[in-house]
């Protein structure tokens, strides 16, 4: 397909890595040649140079011939206009970037005029990331499949595990009820495991589970679900003031480090219940002052990610029992897994995914639509959720006697509202959702993908 | 250094290589001519070599390559293709030193068409077609075509540095998305041009092995001939096609493409094309008052002048006339549209119409820079700002030219012939024209030479095709040492 990226910062380069490797053809606008011209010498992709609202530079970029048209400068105005032009132009589908949560309602009501296919928000996806975390702490990532009723959790095995060096086939006997592990991650690899897999200290594991399980699995494996009752947040940006509400609303103590008076200020009169302090939450001696030792949790939020990683490796070794720690750029993502970090957020990432699983779904219009899509892993690996329609082969067949492609998983299927982790004698059949994690190189765009042959 | 990516691309070029035979091979068995065999073992060899490189280099990743390694590629492609596709003229006999084969093979992918050979009629045609073919491949660039053709991987940029080294003129630039598609949409413009060609000569009566073969000619800007008085044989009609077709190949490619999707503006208002133009029909015009007095008319003064002016400044390297003997002021402006040659992303060789424009509008710039120091300058092309790294490239270009164009006279010299005969040597062969003046002259060859000259000529051969830096690349120490 022939997509349009108008800016070319941090979320544009990730969905240039992104949809570049799924053989998209892309054209790239940004009015800094220097950004460009790195980018060309990275990827098979063509540039234009100018500003990304204006009908000249889009004409140029040939987007009145585009399927699609991403806007995602940093400016939400130039998004929007970019999309408008883009739209008059001819292009067939538009998605902004829009971050101030103060033109949502417009977004809803002018959508039509706007010509928008799609509206994201980074900032406030990651708070609502954020908060799942807090929510049951024990997990590293949580991510949501039939509408909040399924999920994939990561865990880490640590040497107090009682998953440690157990096989797979004696897990549901451990923890006392079904349970799934849809992939494991060890040192970069990914494996889809069997029943004959064990599990070692160090493996990140991802379970599929009933969202109403999780806690009896906490449980079962003997840890108590902890509880946060006091944040410390460092920084007071857009996720901070995206996330403060839902914590207040959960009866949940949040402190905000935040170095600019002025923001500051903003916070304070926003949010009355809060304390907010200023200085610079990369200080030691800050950190301490303010309680980092006894703090349930901590989220660093500030714009440099090595400032993140600092702080919230200073917070572990201060014994913080929850750390979320932002990084903007995932390219070493994989050195992070180990470093006690606690759980990554990247805005950035998440929003690419969503841009990612809308194309897919574009690209297939008239077949069974993803409803999610998830990188886990080190996006070594994708979950995603489909919707079964009459185009979709193998249905009412038992699991077992489907032929599926290697390193894919049928996690679940959602029948009539009523989600079941998948064995051999599941079947599906139209209407049903199904959770697919896929650790291969295939491309999986529509549920026949998974298929082999 | 990513070597075994490289061995990769090159493990193709060479099974391509084999496949570029095919025709040739046709013919020989056509004619029975007692080519083929050893057409088939120049055929075996670069398949064998080929396959065993693939199997080699079979676990190579596309990650880590960068300007570097896109150089090298393309240098050492140009150096492996050359050796292999020399074969056939030495191991027919047809030319019996291997050096003299290799000249000519390399004069032939480089589009010189420089030639040591006396006398063209008595060489197969299986081996004339061969010889003919390598201008057309070498024309648009071979990796180009196998970039067209072989898919080695989509996510990383590998193909830009590539097309960055193999194309010639300051800048590169895309026509669509995908670099596969680009160089399809080049190859797809190219052939269709070719075509045209090929069938106006047909239509001026020229027999059609000649018409296919001058056409690879023309359409390279080559200018290897398969009759011994080359194109003064032919009509008018003949003449003024082909000196149409070489201005037209010395266009940039971009432009056709422009034009063939419409953006007439895009194409038609470039700041190249009008100086490529003007310089052409100004010089055509200033010779044809020049060398009135030679001819009969004004009309056959100016077929002669812009045939002579069109195969020159595209580097092509045909000739209607012995402008050998031509007046002074005739010769100094074909040496000096020699120098120019044709446009960026076109087939032609030369200091190319692009850099001369950034050239000279940079030399504008500094001269007002320092007459006005506080006045703010930039260097517009097509009313766009230029990046001062592509300027600080254009000049270093013209001093890299400057210093090995001297070098390679000074070595040339070594034979004792006339200081003017190496000069317009080296100018002919470094910038891929063909013919030079005085004993390299249009009418003349290279075949006297040392073997020695042969070899330096080769190179500066090689040298102003890939514009010079690729080549220098390989001789870089650094690039070989292996880490870890």
């Amino acid at each position: 397909m022939k997509i349009v990226i108008v800016g070319d910062g941090k979320v544009g380069q990730t969905l240039i890595r992104q949809l570049s490797k799924e053989g998209h053809d892309l054209t790239v606008v940004d009015s800094n040649p220097k950004i460009l011209n790195n980018n060309i010498e990275n990827f098979d992709i063509l540039t234009v140079e100018g500003n990304g609202a204006s009908m000249e530079t889009l004409r140029r970029a040939d987007a009145g011939t585009a399927d699609l048209v991403i806007a995602a400068t940093s400016t939400d105005e130039i998004n929007l206009l970019c999309c408008i032009t883009a739209k008059k132009l001819g292009a067939k589908h538009t998605i902004a970037r829009v971050r101030n949560t103060e033109y949502r309602e417009q977004l809803v009501a002018l959508r039509q005029e706007l010509g928008l296919s799609m509206t994201i928000n980074p900032e406030y996806a990651a708070a609502r990331e954020i908060y799942q975390i807090l929510q049951l702490p024990n997990f590293v990532k949580r991510e949501t499949f039939a509408k909040g009723r399924v999920e994939i959790v990561e865990m880490r095995v640590d040497e107090k595990s009682p998953l440690r060096n157990l096989p797979l086939h004696q897990l549901p006997s451990a923890v006392g009820f079904n349970i799934l592990v849809a992939a494991v991650l060890r040192e970069d690899q990914v494996t889809i495991p069997s029943g004959n897999f064990v599990l070692q200290e160090g493996d990140h594991v991802f379970f599929a589970a009933k969202t109403a399980h999780l806690m009896l699995l906490l449980k079962h494996l003997g840890l108590s679900p902890q509880r946060i009752r006091h944040v410390m947040i460092i920084g007071g940006g857009r996720i901070a003031r995206h996330l403060i509400p839902r914590l207040l609303e959960a009866r949940i103590d949040v402190k905000v480090l935040e170095k600019d008076h002025d923001r500051c200020l903003q916070l304070y009169s926003e949010f009355p219940q809060i304390s907010v302090v200023e200085g610079d939450g990369s200080l030691q001696q800050i950190l301490e002052s303010e309680g980092i030792h006894q703090t349930d949790a901590i989220i660093t939020l500030t714009n440099i990610d090595e400032e993140n990683l600092i702080i919230s490796m200073f917070a572990n070794h201060c014994g913080v029992r929850k750390i979320v720690t932002k990084i903007g750029r995932l390219e070493y993502g994989n050195l992070f897994s180990d470093m006690g970090i606690g759980s990554i957020i990247s805005p950035k990432e998440r929003c690419s995914a969503d841009i990612v699983r809308y194309v897919r779904a574009m690209q297939n219009a008239e077949g069974s639509e993803i409803v999610a899509l998830y990188h886990i892993a080190n996006d070594l690996a994708e979950a995603m959720e489909f919707r079964v329609d009459d185009t979709v082969r193998y249905q009412g067949v038992p699991l077992k006697d489907i032929p599926l492609r290697e390193n894919i998983l049928i996690a679940c299927v959602t029948h009539d509202n009523e989600p079941v982790l998948a064995n051999g004698s599941t079947t599906f059949r139209e209407g049903d959702a199904v959770v697919v994690v896929s650790a291969g190189q295939h491309m999986i765009s529509h549920l026949n993908d998974i298929y082999a042959e | 250094m990513n070597i075994k990516f490289i061995g990769h691309i090159l493990s193709y070029l060479l099974i391509m290589e084999s496949v570029f035979f095919v025709p040739s091979l046709t013919i020989a068995f056509f004619d029975q001519d007692g080519t083929a065999r050893f057409i088939l073992v120049t055929m075996a060899l670069c398949l064998l070599v080929g396959t065993a490189l693939n199997q080699l280099t079979r676990k190579y990743e596309t990650q880590r390559y960068y300007a570097q390694e896109g150089m090298i590629t393309v240098s050492l492609s140009w150096v492996i293709l050359s050796l292999f596709g020399a074969l056939p003229f030495w191991l027919s006999g047809q030319i019996p030193s291997y050096i003299d084969a290799l000249f000519e093979t390399i004069s032939g992918f480089t589009t010189t068409g420089a030639s040591i050979l006396t006398e063209v009629e008595s060489m197969s045609r299986s081996l004339l077609f061969w010889r003919s073919f390598t201008h057309w491949l070498g024309g648009m660039g071979i990796l180009v075509f196998m970039m067209a053709v072989v898919p080695l991987g989509r996510d990383a940029g590998y193909s830009l540095h590539i097309m960055r080294a193999e194309s010639p003129g300051p800048s590169v630039s895309k026509l669509t998305p995908r670099m596969g598609n680009t160089a399809k949409i080049l190859y797809g413009l190219y052939f269709i041009l070719t075509a045209i060609c090929f069938v106006l000569y047909l239509l001026g009566d020229m027999p059609p092995f000649e018409a296919i073969c001058h056409a690879f000619g023309t359409a390279g800007t080559g200018g290897f001939s398969v009759l011994n008085n080359g194109m003064m044989a032919y009509s008018p009609y003949i003449q003024w096609v082909t000196t149409i077709f070489m201005a037209l190949f010395g266009v940039n490619f971009s432009v056709y493409f422009f034009l063939a999707i419409r953006e007439y503006a895009a194409a038609l208002l470039d700041e190249e094309l009008h100086l490529y133009v003007g310089i052409l029909v100004t010089a055509s015009l200033l010779i044809t008052f020049n060398i009135r007095p030679l001819y009969s008319s004004f009309f056959e003064s100016l077929r002669y002048a812009a045939f002579q002016v069109s195969t020159i400044m595209t580097t092509t390297g045909y000739a209607t006339a012995d402008f050998d003997l031509w007046p002074s002021f005739s010769k100094t402006l074909l040496v000096t549209v020699m120098i120019l040659g044709a446009s960026a992303g076109s087939t032609g060789g030369g200091l190319k119409i692009a850099r001369v424009l950034l050239l000279l509008k940079t030399l504008r710039r500094n001269i007002l820079q320092s007459v006005r120091p506080r006045s703010v300058q930039a260097v517009l092309i097509n009313k766009r700002p230029m990046d001062e790294q592509i300027l600080d490239n254009t000049n270093a270009y013209l001093s890299a030219y400057c210093v090995i164009g001297m070098i390679c006279v000074i070595l040339v010299s070594i034979d004792g012939y006339s200081f003017e005969t190496n000069v317009t040597a080296i100018l002919a062969c470094f910038n891929n024209i063909g013919p030079g003046l005085n004993l390299v002259g249009p009418t003349c060859n290279y075949s006297f030479f040392s073997p020695f000259t042969k070899l330096v000529l080769s190179l500066a051969m090689l040298l102003g095709r890939l514009e010079i830096f690729p080549m220098l690349a390989l001789f870089n120490r650094r690039a070989w040492v292996r880490h870890r």
